[in-house]
Formats: structure tokens, sequence, C-alpha cells
């Protein structure tokens, strides 16, 4: 005899969880499905969380040694990796355990195992403990989540050679390291390893750090990346990788930099070159659950698949895969099965790379506006004249704002700097609101703040700011 | 002949900066003092004007690189003169600016404009169409065209969130509105809930409904037939062309006529008029038509009602206040006497005659207009055969009185001269049965010809 509830959700990362406790909360009965002890996913266990904690350790270890500069000196740091890995793990088991916790007082029936669909009602659930568990349901949300993706013959199986979660595990700090892609995983574990005292080269097929992102946002970082790193590599791939006795030999395909050899021997490879949703979930064949041909789950504004019992959410649903974006359609999921008319409409979702300097961006960013040939005015300000930027001896930061020259709302914000990722929600809100130029120019943000640069940029764009001279265009 | 332009003096001990950004490209027309680079210096960033004018031939600098002063930035192509220059590089620009664009310059980005959801009857018209100076312009044409904005803006806007709060947009997904169809009232057309609302109603008007409505179509040049005067409209006008044709596009109207013998009632109203008069009253049909329909409201009660929508419930009102229309110099009022229930037809008589003469005066107060339950419109004093009132919102029904006549009528096997009263009832379909209108208004029918039925 199956278990029967009336909400079914299958992943329990910061999508499905966030789906689990709000349809507990809105009075729902509901089982959550995953293989981890607690609730968290990628997200928890090996992504953002540990990331964070590791970048956290690389910024204190690049903070005491930028000291020197200001008369206070520290010896070379000594790192312990297993005191650090053990603060990583700390950080991990106490986040999903709390998150386990709260699961179990909201009495979410959290089933540690495999789901398996039978069909539009039922799944079966593998269990780690051994057997299997039948649950019917009445609505499923599918929030699977991504992978590392993989890349033939560079992704071969050695311990040398690792996605991001083996990277996460901190193994040891290998004396040489090659990361493969220039993208936002590449270059926030780059950058710990390179704290950690990794000599690290990046590898970049296209032209430039973070692609898509807009480019006087990344030369900033990519100036100093470019100081942490022992090299970048740009229009360059990777032709071939083979495990020898002292490492992984490379060969690069490329524009190298004179006196660099095509051929070169790292301790360890990191290949992060994007993510791959898990959409091939056991037995979705027996559903009309739809996948399209990027291999994302077809969904509509309120995340219905084609099955009318089934959602998806989340990373298995399309880009960006981001937790924040999989935690509010997680709502509106939720919401639309309670029966109400809702949709995943933001106006803007932000996006964070947390390196050092951190980059982030919310609404329309200038290549979006130039790909949709549509006229945009934009307003910057460096933060070279930040009164909080120069006490903190970070100048390399710039706040700017994508505005319609004609209505002069806020289409999009784009910051670079220290704590760029606490400082784009500002220009989030700003967007969903419909704020004006204006508007932001007239709200008062507290001296001496990083913050104020979000306003300075909007008097820079009526020519009146503070701190930038820069004449009205007559 | 191309001239080198080199970085200039930015100020006290400021040597070198570094390249923002270069805001002109190979091919650009420059005017003198026209920005060229942003430059972030050790004490600020600064923009640099262009001492030359002429065609931007060759840029030699690039973002992020460091710039001393002295240093040579670009190329400036001065032969020509300006206008000539600036045809040739049109020709030979790599990116062709695209038509609408502002002039190379750039100088005329932040045109003040309307945006595209502003609810104004009458919208810009598209750049290409804009006049030049001292052209004559067919106003009327750029009116017929505003109502269908160009191609190119709308899948802007379509990419472009709408500016309501994350709040507004799922009241109008709740409401069923697609936001974008919503004329913001905010700075820069933003969208707040009460548009949403209003949006709602309107549209719940259809089409052609609703004093709004009718201002969003063009009216026609009517002096093309004529000479006309335009006035605008009074206070009570606007509120009474709003308050109706909400209760038009709310209320499904249906209206009942009958007709009732008053020949009796007739001699006995003109019996007791003198001393309707002495107790400072006038003894009118509409006086009578008060007590009866008081009389009727107590038997028929769902016509003393009201509806809310949002609770789906119905409002049984147990006082009887009763509405009588008056036509006055200033428009259309409708002052209340309370209690008709509870009061003889000479003090009716006496206080219609007080409100009438304070609705003359205008001296009603707000207060002496609320509160009633149901409505009569008398038009008998000027003629008419029957007619067809609107529902006084949120009022169910209206009694309309047309003016009485003389009808030969069929009586035990002969026609007799009658003295017949044409009464129109119009009521609120949602709350009151076909039937049940036509048993009330039987019921008002025979208390004219048996006031008698009154007592029962």
């Amino acid at each position: 005899m199956a278990d029967s509830s009336q909400l079914v959700v299958i992943g329990a990362g910061p999508g499905g969880y966030a789906a689990a406790f709000y349809a507990a909360d809105r009075g729902m009965t509901v089982a959550l499905v995953d293989p981890s002890p607690n609730p968290g996913g990628v997200c928890l266990y090996r992504g953002c969380i540990p990331s964070k904690a590791l970048l956290h350790v690389a910024e204190v270890v690049n903070d005491a040694k930028h000291a020197s500069a200001w008369g206070v000196s520290f010896a070379a740091p000594a790192v312990d990796v297993i005191k650090v890995r053990a603060f990583k793990d700390k950080v991990v088991s106490q986040l999903t355990g709390g998150v386990g916790q709260v699961a179990r007082l909201r009495k979410i029936d959290y089933v540690q195992g495999t789901a398996t669909f039978k069909d539009a009602h039922s799944i079966d659930v593998a269990l780690v403990d051994g057997g299997t568990r039948a649950l019917r349901f009445e609505h499923a949300i599918i929030a699977t989540g991504s992978r590392p993706a993989t890349v033939p013959g560079i992704s071969i199986d050695s311990p040398r050679v690792m996605d991001s979660t083996a990277a996460l595990d901190l193994p040891d700090v290998p004396k040489s390291l090659l990361v493969v892609g220039g993208g936002y995983i590449g270059l926030e574990l780059g950058s710990v390893y390179a704290a950690l005292g990794s000599k690290v080269t990046v590898v970049e097929m296209t032209d430039g750090l973070l692609p898509g992102a807009d480019r006087d946002l990344v030369n900033i970082l990519a100036k100093r990346i470019g100081s942490i790193m022992e090299a970048v590599l740009l229009n360059t791939k990777v032709s071939s990788v083979k495990e020898v006795a002292d490492g992984i030999a490379v060969t690069f395909d490329g524009q190298l930099p004179e006196g660099m050899p095509k051929e070169r021997t790292f301790d360890r490879v990191l290949v992060s070159v994007g993510r791959r949703a898990n959409s091939a979930v056991p037995g979705l064949e027996s559903t009309r659950v739809k996948v399209n041909q990027r291999g994302f789950i077809e969904v509509n504004a309120a995340l219905a698949t084609a099955e009318p019992s089934i959602s998806a959410i989340g990373d298995v649903v399309g880009d960006p895969m981001l937790a924040h974006k999989a935690s509010h359609e997680a709502r509106v999921a939720v919401e639309a099965i309670l029966g109400e008319r809702v949709a995943f409409e933001p106006a803007a979702i932000p996006a964070v790379v947390f390196t050092d300097p951190e980059v982030a961006w919310c609404g329309l960013t200038e290549n979006d506006a130039a790909r949709q040939k549509r006229e945009v005015t934009v307003a910057r300000f460096p933060w070279g004249a930040s009164g909080r930027a120069i006490t903190l001896d970070r100048t390399d930061g710039l706040t700017k704002l994508v505005l319609d020259p004609k209505s002069e709302r806020v289409l999009g914000v784009g910051i670079v700097g220290p704590g760029a990722g606490e400082l784009i929600s500002e220009g989030v809100v700003a967007i969903e609101m419909g704020a004006t130029a204006a508007d932001v120019k007239l709200s008062i943000h507290p001296h001496p703040t990083l913050s104020e640069t979000l306003m300075e940029a909007a008097e820079v764009f009526f020519g009146e700011s503070t701190h930038v001279f820069k004449p009205k265009r007559k | 002949m191309a001239t080198e332009f080199t970085l200039p003096e930015l100020g006290e001990n400021i040597a070198a900066g570094d390249v923002v950004r270069v805001l002109v490209a190979p091919g650009d027309t420059v005017k003198k003092d026209q920005p060229l680079l942003e430059l972030e210096t050790d004490k600020a960033t600064i923009e640099v004007p262009s001492t030359l004018s002429g065609t931007v031939k060759e840029v030699r600098v690039k973002q992020g690189q460091k710039v001393k002063v002295g240093e040579v930035v670009l190329t400036v192509d001065d032969s020509g003169g300006s206008a000539a220059g600036a045809t040739s590089a049109a020709a030979s620009a790599p990116k062709p600016q695209p038509a609408a664009a502002p002039d190379s310059g750039g100088s005329s980005q932040r045109v003040q404009e309307a945006p595209p959801a502003t609810p104004q009857p009458v919208a810009e018209a598209p750049a290409e169409q804009k006049p030049r100076r001292g052209e004559v312009v067919d106003i009327r044409g750029a009116a017929r065209s505003a109502p269908t904005p160009p191609p190119p803006v709308e899948a802007e806007s379509d990419l472009t969130p709408p500016p309501a709060a994350p709040s507004v947009r799922r009241l109008a997904r709740e409401l069923g509105v697609d936001i974008r169809r919503v004329a913001g009232s905010g700075p820069a057309g933003r969208i707040s809930s009460e548009d949403v609302q209003a949006f709602v109603r309107s549209a719940l008007s259809g089409p052609g409904g609703g004093a709004g409505a009718a201002a969003g179509a063009a009216l026609p040049d009517f002096t093309k037939w004529g000479e006309v005067e335009r006035r605008a409209m009074s206070n009570i006008r606007r509120k009474t062309a709003e308050h109706l044709s909400n209760a038009w596009v709310t209320i499904p109207h249906v209206t009942q006529h009958d007709q009732a013998d008053i020949t009796a009632l007739e001699a006995l109203r003109k019996q007791y008029a003198p001393q309707a008069e002495k107790a400072g009253g006038k003894l009118t049909m509409t006086a009578i038509a008060l007590k009866i329909v008081a009389g009727a409201l107590k038997k028929f009660p769902q016509f003393n009602s009201s509806i809310d929508v949002a609770r789906n419930e119905i409002i049984y009102k147990k006082s009887i206040h009763v509405g009588v229309a008056a036509d006055t110099e200033r428009g259309l009022l409708v002052p209340v006497i309370r209690d008709v229930d509870r009061k003889g037809v000479m003090q009716l008589a006496a206080e219609l005659g007080a409100v009438s003469e304070k609705a003359r005066a205008a001296k009603l107060s707000l207060d002496d207009m609320q509160g009633a339950g149901f409505t009569i419109t008398n038009l008998g004093g000027i003629g008419g055969t029957a007619f067809t009132p609107i529902v006084n919102w949120p009022e169910v029904a209206i009694l309309g009185i047309s003016r009485g006549a003389h009808q030969p009528v069929y009586v035990n096997g002969a026609f007799e001269p009658r003295l017949m009263l044409p009464l129109s009832l119009s009521y609120d379909h949602r709350v009151i049965d076909g039937a049940d209108a036509a048993r009330f208004l039987r019921w008002v029918v025979e208390a004219f010809e048996q006031p008698f039925v009154l007592a029962l």
C-alpha cells in the first residue's frame, strides 16, 4: 500500500526544499525525496555554501597580505588544509542539519533515496538504506537541479582531474592548478586555490573571462585575476589531457603568451565549463513531461509541465542556474498548485560572482541592450571617487546604471568591487519597483558606504554627481 | 587633412589617466567641446572634451589603457568642413546609426517625451513623422495613428518589464489583467494597484461605456459642419456621467412597463389638495407614489437591497428611505425622504415640497442625498408615455412615472374614458427575477387603483 501525500517534491536543493516547506506552511501534506541525509542539494553541500566558506578564508589571507601596504605586516600564512576543510565541512553540516531540523518541525516526510516515476501520480523511491518505498501524490514538483558538465577527452578519469564538487573537497593545495573555463565557478575556485598557495592558470576558449557579462565590469575583475593567477589564457582551448607520472600533461591550442610552452604539466586540473540539467529523471517517459533539446524540462510561466499533475523548478527548467531563482520559482509553483493565478515573472534576477572583487548585475545588461538594439543611457560611477572605497584601499570598483533614456527608468544595474553581491539587491528592488534615476538619486544613502555609489551613479546620469566631474552633454 | 588630438593638461599634478571608455569611433563626427574619452585619474574621473571639429579618422587608445598628457589620443580629419565631413562619414562608417538615432553628437538622448503607455488620448506621433518646424501637420491624422504604437516600440516594450511593483503585477494577474495594457499614473508610467483597479472598472464598462471610455475615442471635427462652442462639464454633470455609466455597466437592466388606472385616485388627490396645502405641501402624484412604494418595498424586500459582489452577499435594508429625482437648473439631483413607511401622505407631501425647494436653491447637503434604498423619477409633469430609467446604484430598482392620460378602457362590456398612469420599473436582474418585478409592479398598480390595499 503506497503512502499518499498531496505533494511530492523530488530533489531537496534550494528549489525543492523551499517548495516543500512553503507547501507545508500552506497546509499541504508533503514528501521530500533526496539521496542526501539532509535537505540542501548542490547549493548547501557542494556549491554556493562550501565555496563561500573557502572564499572567506581566501579573503582573510589576501587582506592579511594587503595589510603590509598599510604598515601592518603578518608572516606568510601557514595553511593547514585539514583544518580549512574541517571549517568548510562544519559550515555545511551546520546549515544542512538546520534545514533538516526545520523540515522535521514542519512534519515533512523526508525520504532519503532516488525517485522513479511510475505514472503521473506515483513514484517508487529506491531508499539509500535499502528497499523501496512507493509514494502516491496529487501533485509533484521536479527539482532535480544540475551537475557539472564534462568535456570528453578532458574530464578524464583521474583523481587529479576534478570537477567543482571534487575541488570543493579540497584534497590538498596543489603546487600548480589548471582551471579549464573562465566562468564564475572556475574563477571563484581558482581564487581560493591561488590564495591558499597554488599557482593557478586559467584557460578560457572565448576572448574574455565571464562570457556574457558586461566588459566594463569584467575588465576590472580581470586586472585583479591577472595579478593573482600565474596566467590567464584567452582564446585558448585545451586540446588534450594525459595523466603522466607527476601530474596531468595538458596541450593548449591557441595564441599563447610569448615563452609559454604549448604543453605543460599541472598537479591538478579543475574542469569548470558549465552545468547540465538533471532532466533524465528515471521513469519520466511514463508521464507526459517534455524535455527540450537543450536538456531542460519544459514548463509554462506557472512552472507546470505538460503533465498537469507535475511541475518543475530550478536548474532543471533552464538558465540562469541560480539558487535564488529556484527558490523563488518554488513559491510560484506551489501557489499555482494551490490554484492561485501566479507566474514567474521577475523584472530582475541578480547574478553574483563571488570573486575578489565581486561582480554582480541584474536586469538589463549593456550586452543585452546591444543585442536587442535598444537605446539605453549608461551612468557609471567609478569607485576611485568613493570615499568608502578609498578607506578600504579598494578603488578597483565600478557601479553603473543602465537606464531608459526616455522614461529614465532603471532597467539594469551592474557593480564590480568588494561587496558588490550585497550591493546589487538595491538594484533589484529599484528595477522591480520601476524606479527612475531620480528616485535613486533622491533616496538618501548612508555615508561613507559603498552603497552611495548607486546614488552617485544616478547623479552622474543627471551630470551632477558630487564626486565625479562630468559636464552635462550639450 | 588629419590633425592629431593629444591629451591636454587636465589639472594640477595630473600627468596621466586610465581610459575608462572611448566615447567616439572612427567615422564619427565630432565637434569642439564634445567629450571624447572618460579618463580615470588619481583624483577623479573626468571627461576629456575635444578641441577639434571634424571626422574621427583613427582612435589610438583603448579602454583600460594608460594615457599620458601630450600623448596622441586620436586623429581628426578636419578638411571639408563639418557638414561635408558628416556626409562622407555616414557613408564610410563601419556601424551605420539607425535612422531614428539622435544626431551623431549623441546630445539629444534625454528628450522629454511622454512614455508610450500614458493614457493620453493623443499620443505623440512616431519619431519619423515628427514635424519639422514650420511644417504643416494634420493633427487629426496624428490622433488617429496614436492608439497603435509603431511596431518597434511594441517589440521593445515586450522586453522591458512593465513599470509595476511585483505586488501590483501579481494583483493584475489575479484580476486577469494584462499589466502591459494598464496605463500607469505614476512617474515614468509607474503602475499602482489603483491603476490596475481603475483599468478593471473601465474594462468592465466595455467599448463605448463610461465617460472615460467615450473620451478615449477620437471625436470628429464638428466645426466642419458648423460653428461649435465648447464648455467645461459642471461638477454635477461629471458626477452624473460617471455615476450613471458605472450603474449602466455594472447592473444588468430590465425595464417592466405597466399602467395604473388612477381615475379614482386623481379625484381624491384633488379633493385633499387644499388640506395638503394647508399642511405646507403639495399633494402630488409623486407624494402618493412614495407612500405606495414604501408599502411595496415592505412586501418585496429584495427591491430594497444591495449586492455585495466581493462577498457574494445581498444586503437587505430594514428601513425604507426613498430617493426622488429632482430636475434642477444645475442638473439632476436625488434628495432622499427617510422612513417613508412611517409617514403619512400629507407629511410626505410637505417633506417632498421642502427638499425640492432645497434642491432648486442648491442647498441640499450630501447627507440629504445619501442612503436611499429605492428611487422614484417622475417625468409626468413634462410628458411621455414610457421610459427606461437607469437604476441608481447601489440600489437595485427604480420606478419611472410618465404622464397620466385619458384612455379608452374596456370596462363591463363598454369603453370608458379612464385616467391611466404609465409606470416603468427598471431593476437589477442579478437580484430580481422578471416574475418578481412583474408582481412588484402589479402590486404598485393595484395600490394606485385601490389605495385601500396599503392598509392590508
